[in-house]
């Protein structure tokens, strides 16, 4: 089953591979990652994707938490919460699929954030299955390239939210 | 205040971290610090032969005092000779606190010369590691590295010292305390868990405990003594946790697992009730996973969240410290006196089963044989050492009959690399122990093949006087490898004939240490007796049956109840 993990570490030099070795020493996967600091400098918040049954997860939050580095782990499995991939897209722009990349651009609401006579490159944020859906239906009109992100989550503030 | 170089406030650290002994080899990149040494008095450098000799002279000496170890080499090489140390005391959670030189920090990541990641080398193999990139930040980092190596689950901590670092001046404060937000160990046991494990023993009908190295550590043999005592709850204890629970006690099954008693690997498959405090549940000690102790419900306290249901399911887990959760389990067993007295009648059958067991197939060897038996000297050591004597063993036969036939009364008496194996590892940790201990008789229980990989350090053990006395149980075979090869390679001995070998007697002497050799069984107790009553090293050669077992054994991956037992 897929996981989402975000995983608050000092931020400073190696704790990156401290993760990452964790990870590969104990033979567990990962599926993306992302790394960025938060509203304190000194912190950052890693979001991990993989893979595992119960077990294999409970082994990989427990060997998180057991880093000195990791000030906390959350796994979002359970809990409500808005998760966001990002992709750029570099899509041929021959003179008979022009507008077919928009229209289909202007479906996903992606943006255009480069334009060139022999390209478009598209910008566009949503789940996992959004972005794997985007590439599918670009890719018989030609792309040249492209690059995703790592997911990011938040947790979905609850409160209030049965009165509304 | 005025302020001190790097190296002069590391050396104030170590002692403000009360450390007496450093175990050691200079180079390059430390030169400042040895420079300080030079002067320093309260503090004892021990000089090695080789750097992992260091690391496993450290490890010896956390082992058998309970301190923490330390060691100081130099970068690169220096370094990386520490990797099978560190790994060593990783496995078996061992405080040590490893300091390596390196170079300037303008140099790092110019290939410069003896320079190697050695944070990124070592991080596997450590609890945690420190590059130091700010001579400011050098007693916070230092305080925090003992901190670490000893709290919690117990490991080795590396610290990577730059030479321009050691060369830098700063004002000299030693922390009060740490804050390490993201490390807080878990000592108190959850109550409620606590007495749940407690009702489930009341019940039991064929409880055992298996106790490891983690009662070692916390330094719990006494309450786990008097849990047994007072329940009269069979004890089986694993490698690292011979001594836990004194072996001459009616209740003690020995060890289990692959080379354990057949009382103990019986008693784990009919239980119905595992009581596991401080283990781990190690391949070497489970065997099949599927069929250990198939029939009971399992209790596991460890200091350690990760250890628990990592291999094996556990019905009641308990994350705390051994010594305080076995405190508040006695309490509220002593409350319970009523209670306690109708388990001790319910135990009486299951008591009499594992007497029966003990009795009809205990460990045995051929004991009027013409060669020398290697159990027959380690039962004769066993018998003419005192209570107190630290026993070291390398790794493979040798490190099985000591745990078999060698009576362990006491904790902190047995140093043996149990998760990693590491051959090599008893003689300099036997130096390690006798540098902690000058006055307490010292062993190291070696192989042939194994007594060769740190042998230098024989130069060390004389260099410092040190009593410390090498029985080498000479088989002419990388014995244990020999055994596979025998049971489960059609006796194919590839490359296990250690067919050319130095004379022990004259390469001790040659470095100015006794040697004495042994070749009849009738020669051994006087031998023994001779070496111990001799000053300084002693090796002694045990030319013993080169073809025997240990038994029993249970094949890689079977059930612990399918043993070999001849």
């Amino acid at each position: 089953m897929r996981h989402v993990i975000s995983v608050l570490v000092d931020n400073e030099a190696g704790v990156l591979s401290r993760v990452s070795g964790l990870f590969s020493g104990r033979g567990f996967n990962i599926e993306s990652l992302s790394v960025a600091p938060t509203l304190e400098a000194n912190v950052s918040k890693m979001v991990i994707t993989t893979i595992g049954d119960d077990q294999v997860l409970e082994q990989i939050k427990k060997q998180l938490n057991k880093l000195i580095n990791v000030i906390k782990v959350v796994d979002y499995v359970g809990k409500e919460y808005v998760e966001r991939e990002m992709i750029m897209i570099k899509v041929q722009a021959k003179a008979e699929n022009r507008a077919e990349v928009l229209r289909i651009a202007d479906i996903f609401r992606a943006k255009v954030v480069d334009v060139c006579t022999k390209s478009y490159t598209l910008e566009l944020t949503g789940t996992k299955d959004k972005l794997e859906a985007f590439v599918e239906l670009l890719t018989p009109l030609g792309i040249i390239d492209f690059v995703r992100s790592g997911a990011v989550v938040m947790e979905r503030e609850m409160q209030g939210r049965r009165k509304l | 205040m005025s302020k001190i170089k790097g190296a002069a406030a590391f050396i104030e650290s170590l002692r403000c971290e009360g450390v007496k002994h450093v175990f050691g080899y200079p180079g390059g990149a430390v030169l400042d610090i040895f420079d300080m040494l030079y002067e320093t008095e309260d503090i004892q450098f021990i000089l090695v032969r080789h750097e992992q000799g260091a690391v496993h002279a450290a490890d010896g000496y956390a082992r058998a005092s309970g301190k923490v170890g330390v060691c100081l080499v130099t970068s690169g090489p220096g370094a990386t000779n520490t990797v099978t140390g560190l790994a060593t005391a990783y496995m078996d959670s061992i405080p040590i606190v490893v300091f390596s030189g390196q170079v300037s920090t303008h140099l790092i990541g110019n290939d410069a010369f003896q320079e190697a990641d050695t944070v990124g080398i070592t991080r596997p193999c450590t609890k945690h590691n420190f590059l130091v990139k700010d001579v400011a930040e050098l007693p916070r980092i230092i305080k925090e590295a003992f901190y670490i190596a000893r709290t919690g689950r117990c490991g080795p901590v590396l610290v990577d010292l730059p030479k321009d670092v050691m060369n830098a001046l700063a004002v000299f404060k030693y922390p009060e305390a740490v804050c390490l937000q993201g490390y807080s160990p878990t000592y108190k046991g959850h109550p409620g868990q606590i007495k749940r494990i407690v009702d489930h023993i009341l019940k039991s009908r064929n409880p055992v405990i298996y106790a490891g190295g983690g009662i070692i550590l916390s330094n719990a043999a006494e309450e786990l003594t008097t849990l047994a005592r007072l329940t009269n709850i069979p004890v089986t204890t694993t490698l690292m946790g011979m001594g836990a629970y004194p072996s001459n006690e009616e209740l003690c099954l020995g060890m289990l697992g692959m080379h354990g008693t057949f009382a103990a690997n019986m008693a784990i498959t009919e239980s119905d009730c595992l009581i596991a405090i401080g283990a781990r549940f190690d391949d070497r000690v489970t065997g099949k996973v599927e069929e250990f102790a198939p029939k009971a419900e399992i209790i596991h306290i460890d200091i350690d969240p990760t250890s628990i249901s990592k291999n094996v399911r556990v019905d009641i887990p308990v994350v705390g410290d051994c010594r305080t959760v076995l405190k508040d389990m006695l309490a509220i067993l002593k409350s319970r006196a009523k209670e306690v007295k109708e388990l001790q009648t319910q135990l009486a059958p299951w008591l009499d089963q594992i007497r029966t067991w003990k009795r009809d197939k205990p460990l045995k060897y051929d004991k009027g044989s013409k060669v020398i038996k290697p159990q027959y000297v380690i039962e004769t050591i066993d018998k003419l050492t005192p209570e107190d004597a630290i026993i070291a063993t390398e790794v493979g036969q040798n490190q099985m009959w000591t745990a078999q036939f060698y009576n362990f009364r006491q904790p902190r008496l047995f140093l043996t690399s149990g998760g990693l194996g590491t051959m090599g590892y008893g003689f300099p940790a036997a130096i390690g122990a006798q540098v902690a201990f000058p006055k307490r008789t010292v062993i190291d229980i070696a192989g042939d093949g194994s007594i060769q990989m740190n042998i230098q350090e024989l130069a060390t053990a004389v260099q410092y006087k040190l009593n410390v006395k090498v029985m080498i149980i000479n088989n002419g075979y990388l014995g244990m490898v020999r055994q596979w090869q025998s049971l489960f390679y059609k006796k194919r001995y590839a490359h296990t004939t250690m067919n050319v070998a130095p004379d022990f007697v004259k390469l001790a002497e040659a470095y100015g240490a006794h040697g004495l050799r042994v070749e009849k069984p009738a020669d051994v107790e006087h031998a023994i007796r001779e070496a111990l009553a001799t000053k300084g090293t002693v090796f002694v050669d045990f030319k013993v049956d080169p073809e025997e077992d240990v038994c029993p054994i249970v094949p890689a991956g079977a059930p612990i109840k399918n043993m070999l037992l001849v």
